[in-house]
C-alpha cells in the first residue's frame, strides 16, 4: 500500500512539474467546453435566401415580404435572372432561391394552377429538408391569407377535416441545444484527456527506457500500474466536477437527477478508458503509434456515440458495433440522469455493461502487460 | 543539395522501416472512411416510438398503421396510461409517444377536428424536432387523403428542387468532412510529433549544427509526410468515388492541387505546433486536444456554420478545414472551378504561408 502511495505521489509531482502540460490538461478542455458548446446546433436559421421576381406584382411582393418577416430566412438578394441566381448559389452566396413566375398574381386570382419554384442547395441533406419545411410553411400561410381574403361565406361550411397535432417537447421545451450538447461535449473532453494521458504515459517510459528500470525494482507490476493510472482517474473526475460547475453556472443546464449517481457512473467509466489506454500502451512501441491508435478510436467513438447523429439510423452491424463504444453509454447516462432524472434502476443496463467493460479491459491490459514485458 | 537529398532519403528509410506505424497510417483512414461512410447519417430511421391510443377506432388504427409502415418509425410499445410515459422516457426505451384523444374519429367527423399529441423526449432536441416534423408530414398526407373530394381553391403549389444532391444523401456531407479531418489530423499530428521527437531525444540539436540549413532540416523532415498524406488523399478519393458513388463534377486535377495545398497547410500547422511543444507528449496533446474538437465542430463538417452565434462564425474562419470543406464540396458536388473557389484557395494559401513564417521565426530564436 505504501509503495502505491509513493508512486502516486511521484506521478502527481511529475504531472504538476510539467508546466507546459498543465494548461493543456486543465484549461484547454474547459475553454473548449465553454466555446464549442455554442457551435453544436442543428437549428437551421439565418438561411441565405434570394429570389427572382418576374411578376413584380403586389402578390409577389407580399409573398417575399412573408419570407423577409420570418426569422428563419435572411433575404439577401433580388436576382435578375436564373443565370445570376444559380451562379450565386454555386458561389455559396445563397442557399435557397424562390422563383416567382410572370403572371403569378393573375394566375392566383384566376385560380389556375400556379407553379412557384423553390431551389434548395441540398449538399447538407438534413438542413435542406428543414429549409424546405420552413419555406412550405410560409407559402402555406400565404395561401391561407389569400384564401381568407377571397373566400365566400358559403365556403366556410365546407371546411375540410383536419387533424390537429400538438408537439410537446419533454425535458427541454424550448429545444435548447446546449442542454444536450454541454453534457455531451463534457463527456468527450473527459474521455479524450484520460485516454490520451494514460495511453501515452506508459509507452513513454518504454520509449525512453525507464520502464525496464522499474521492472527490475521490487515494485510489483500491479502496484506500478495502479500508481500510474490513479492520478489520471483523479484528473478525470476533477475535470468532470469543474465541467459540471461550468454547465450549471454558464449554461444553466438542468441537473434533475442525482449527482452522486453521476459520479458513481463516471468513476467506473474512467476505469474503462484507462484500461483502453493501458492496453494501447502495451501494444505500441512509440508514443507516435500510441497517439495514432488513440486518435483512431477516439474519432470512431465520438462519431458513433449517438451524440451528433442518431444511432437508430445506422445499419444494424454499425448499431452492434456501438455496443462496444463506451462514450455511447456515458452519453446515454448523462442524458438520462442529468436531464431526465432517471434513477439507479433505470441506468442498471448501462452501469452493468460499463462495469463489465471495465473489468474485461483492465483484465486484458494487465494480462497483456505481463506478456509483453 | 546532395546532402539534402541524402537527408530526405534517410527520413524516408526511417518511416518505411517502421512497418507498424505505416500500417496504422494507411489502415486507419481507410477503416474510418468506410465505417463512417456506411454508418453515419443524420437522417432519422427506425426510431422507436410508443402509442397511447385512448380512442382505438378505425381512424387512429389507420394512422398508426401508416406511421408503423413508414421507414422512419417502428412502434415499440403500446401503452395504456399517461403515467407510463414518464417511466418509458426515463428508461430511455422510446424517443416519442403519440397520444390520441378519446373519440378521435367521431370528433374528426363532427367537429372537423381531432387532436393528437406528439410527445417527444427532447433531451436530444434535433431528434425530437425531426420526429415531430415527420409525424406531422404523415398526418398531413393522411388528411389530404381524407379530403380528396373537397376542392382546394387559391392554392399555390410550390415545386421544390433540391440541387447538387437531389436524393438528400447524407454521405455527400460526411465523406468530405471525414476526408478533411483525416488529412488534417494525420498531417498535423505526424509532423508535430516527428519534430518534437527529435527535440525530446536531443537529436535535433545535432541536426541543427550539421551543415544543413535549419529550413532544409525541416523540409527534409516534412517531405516524406507530404508524400504519405498525398497517398492517403488518393486512397480516400478513390474510396469515395468507387464505394460511396461520390461524383467528381469538377476537375480532378484541381481537386488534387487543392488537396496538396491543404495537406501542406496542415503539415505547416504541425511544424508550428512542434515549435511550441517541448516534448512529444505535449505536441500530441496540443494537436489532439487542440485540433480534434474544433475541427469537427467548427468546420461545417456536422453543424451548419450559419446557425452558430456570430463570434463562433468569425472563429470558424481561422479553421483551415472550413475552407477545404467548401472547396471539396464545390469541386466534387457542385462542379465548379477555380473561378468560384479562388477566395477559399487564397485564404488556405495565406494561412500556410503564415504558419511557415511563424515557425521559421520561432526556430531562429531557438538557435541563438
Amino acid at each position: 500500500m505504501k509503495t502505491i502511495l509513493y508512486i502516486i505521489q511521484k506521478e502527481f509531482k511529475q504531472i504538476f512539474r510539467n508546466k507546459g502540460m498543465l494548461p493543456i490538461i486543465f484549461i484547454l478542455p474547459l475553454l473548449q467546453l465553454v466555446i464549442l458548446s455554442n457551435a453544436a446546433t442543428f437549428e437551421v436559421k439565418n438561411i441565405k435566401f434570394g429570389y427572382i421576381d418576374k411578376d413584380h406584382s403586389p402578390s409577389s411582393r407580399a409573398l417575399i415580404e412573408k419570407f423577409n418577416a420570418s426569422t428563419y430566412f435572411n433575404v439577401l438578394a433580388d436576382y435578375q435572372s436564373e443565370t445570376v441566381a444559380s451562379s450565386a448559389m454555386l458561389n455559396g452566396e445563397v442557399n435557397v432561391i424562390l422563383e416567382i413566375p410572370t403572371h403569378f398574381e393573375r394566375d392566383l386570382q384566376k385560380e389556375k394552377s400556379n407553379h412557384l419554384g423553390i431551389l434548395i442547395n441540398a449538399i447538407d441533406g438534413a438542413a435542406a429538408g428543414v429549409q424546405k419545411v420552413y419555406a412550405l410553411q410560409i407559402i402555406q400561410r400565404f395561401n391561407q391569407d389569400v384564401k381568407m381574403k377571397l373566400m365566400q361565406p358559403a365556403d366556410l361550411q365546407n371546411q375540410p377535416a383536419s387533424i390537429k397535432s400538438i408537439p410537446l417537447f419533454w425535458y427541454n421545451q424550448t429545444l435548447n441545444y446546449k442542454t444536450y450538447m454541454v453534457p455531451g461535449i463534457l463527456v468527450l473532453l473527459v474521455t479524450m484527456i484520460t485516454l490520451f494521458l494514460s495511453g501515452m504515459n506508459i509507452v513513454r517510459e518504454k520509449e525512453i527506457g525507464t520502464l525496464e528500470q522499474i521492472n527490475v525494482t521490487p515494485i510489483k507490476k500491479s502496484q506500478f500500474i495502479i500508481g500510474k493510472l490513479f492520478p489520471f482517474w483523479v484528473i478525470g473526475l476533477g475535470l468532470l466536477t469543474v465541467g459540471l460547475i461550468i454547465a450549471k453556472l454558464i449554461f444553466n443546464v438542468p441537473m434533475v437527477g442525482s449527482l452522486l449517481l453521476m459520479y458513481l457512473y463516471t468513476s467506473i467509466y474512467i476505469l474503462v478508458i484507462l484500461g483502453i489506454g493501458l492496453f494501447i500502451s502495451n501494444y505500441t512501441e512509440t508514443q507516435q503509434q500510441a497517439m495514432f491508435i488513440s486518435w483512431f478510436f477516439t474519432v470512431i467513438f465520438i462519431l458513433m456515440s449517438g451524440l451528433f447523429t442518431p444511432i437508430e439510423s445506422m445499419p444494424k452491424w454499425a448499431q452492434f458495433m456501438t455496443e462496444f463504444n463506451p462514450i455511447k453509454y456515458f452519453v446515454e447516462v448523462m442524458r438520462m440522469v442529468m436531464l431526465k432524472g432517471s434513477g439507479f434502476m433505470d441506468i442498471v443496463p448501462q452501469l452493468s455493461k460499463t462495469l463489465l467493460y471495465a473489468l474485461v479491459m483492465n483484465g486484458l491490459a494487465v494480462w497483456s502487460y505481463k506478456k509483453t514485458n | 543539395m546532395k546532402r539534402f537529398i541524402g537527408f530526405i532519403k534517410k527520413e524516408f528509410y526511417h518511416i518505411f522501416r517502421d512497418k507498424r506505424s505505416l500500417f496504422i497510417l494507411f489502415g486507419m483512414p481507410i477503416a474510418q472512411i468506410l465505417l463512417f461512410g456506411f454508418a453515419i447519417t443524420n437522417e432519422i430511421n427506425n426510431v422507436d416510438i410508443a402509442v397511447l391510443d385512448h380512442s382505438k377506432d378505425a381512424t387512429t388504427k389507420e394512422i398508426i398503421t401508416k406511421i408503423a409502415d413508414s421507414k422512419y418509425f417502428s412502434i415499440k410499445q403500446v401503452i395504456i396510461s399517461e403515467a407510463e410515459i414518464k417511466s418509458i422516457f426515463e428508461k430511455g426505451r422510446v424517443k416519442a409517444v403519440l397520444n390520441f384523444e378519446k373519440e378521435f374519429s367521431s370528433k374528426l367527423i363532427k367537429n372537423k377536428q381531432a387532436t393528437v399529441q406528439i410527445i417527444t423526449d427532447a433531451t436530444d432536441p434535433n431528434t425530437a424536432n425531426t420526429i415531430s416534423n415527420y409525424v406531422n408530414a404523415i398526418l398531413q398526407q393522411y388528411q389530404k387523403q381524407l379530403n380528396k373530394d373537397a376542392s382546394f381553391v387559391y392554392q399555390i403549389v410550390p415545386e421544390t428542387r433540391m440541387v447538387y444532391n437531389s436524393e438528400l444523401k447524407s454521405v455527400y456531407m460526411f465523406v468530405p468532412g471525414v476526408m478533411t479531418i483525416i488529412l488534417m489530423l494525420v498531417s498535423a499530428m505526424m509532423t508535430s510529433i516527428s519534430i518534437s521527437r527529435e527535440k525530446e531525444l536531443g537529436t535535433m540539436e545535432i541536426l541543427l549544427v550539421s551543415p544543413l540549413k535549419p529550413f532544409q532540416v525541416i523540409i527534409g523532415k516534412v517531405f516524406p509526410y507530404i508524400f504519405l498524406s498525398i497517398i492517403n488523399a488518393v486512397i480516400i478519393v478513390l474510396l469515395s468515388i468507387f464505394i460511396f458513388n461520390m461524383p467528381v463534377q469538377g476537375s480532378l486535377f484541381l481537386l488534387a492541387l487543392e488537396s496538396i495545398l491543404f495537406i501542406i497547410s496542415a503539415l505547416a500547422l504541425g511544424i508550428l505546433i512542434s515549435t511550441i511543444a517541448a516534448t512529444q507528449q505535449s505536441a500530441m496533446m496540443i494537436s489532439l486536444m487542440g485540433l480534434m474538437l474544433p475541427v469537427i465542430l467548427l468546420s461545417g463538417f456536422i453543424f451548419p456554420i450559419s446557425s452558430m452565434p456570430l463570434p463562433l462564425q468569425l472563429i470558424s474562419n481561422i479553421i483551415p478545414a472550413k475552407w477545404f470543406i467548401i472547396i471539396i464540396k464545390g469541386i466534387m458536388l457542385k462542379g465548379v472551378g477555380i473561378e468560384y473557389l479562388w477566395k477559399e484557395t487564397f485564404i488556405l494559401f495565406g494561412m500556410t504561408l503564415l504558419f511557415i513564417a511563424i515557425s521559421i521565426k520561432k526556430y531562429k530564436i531557438r538557435l541563438e
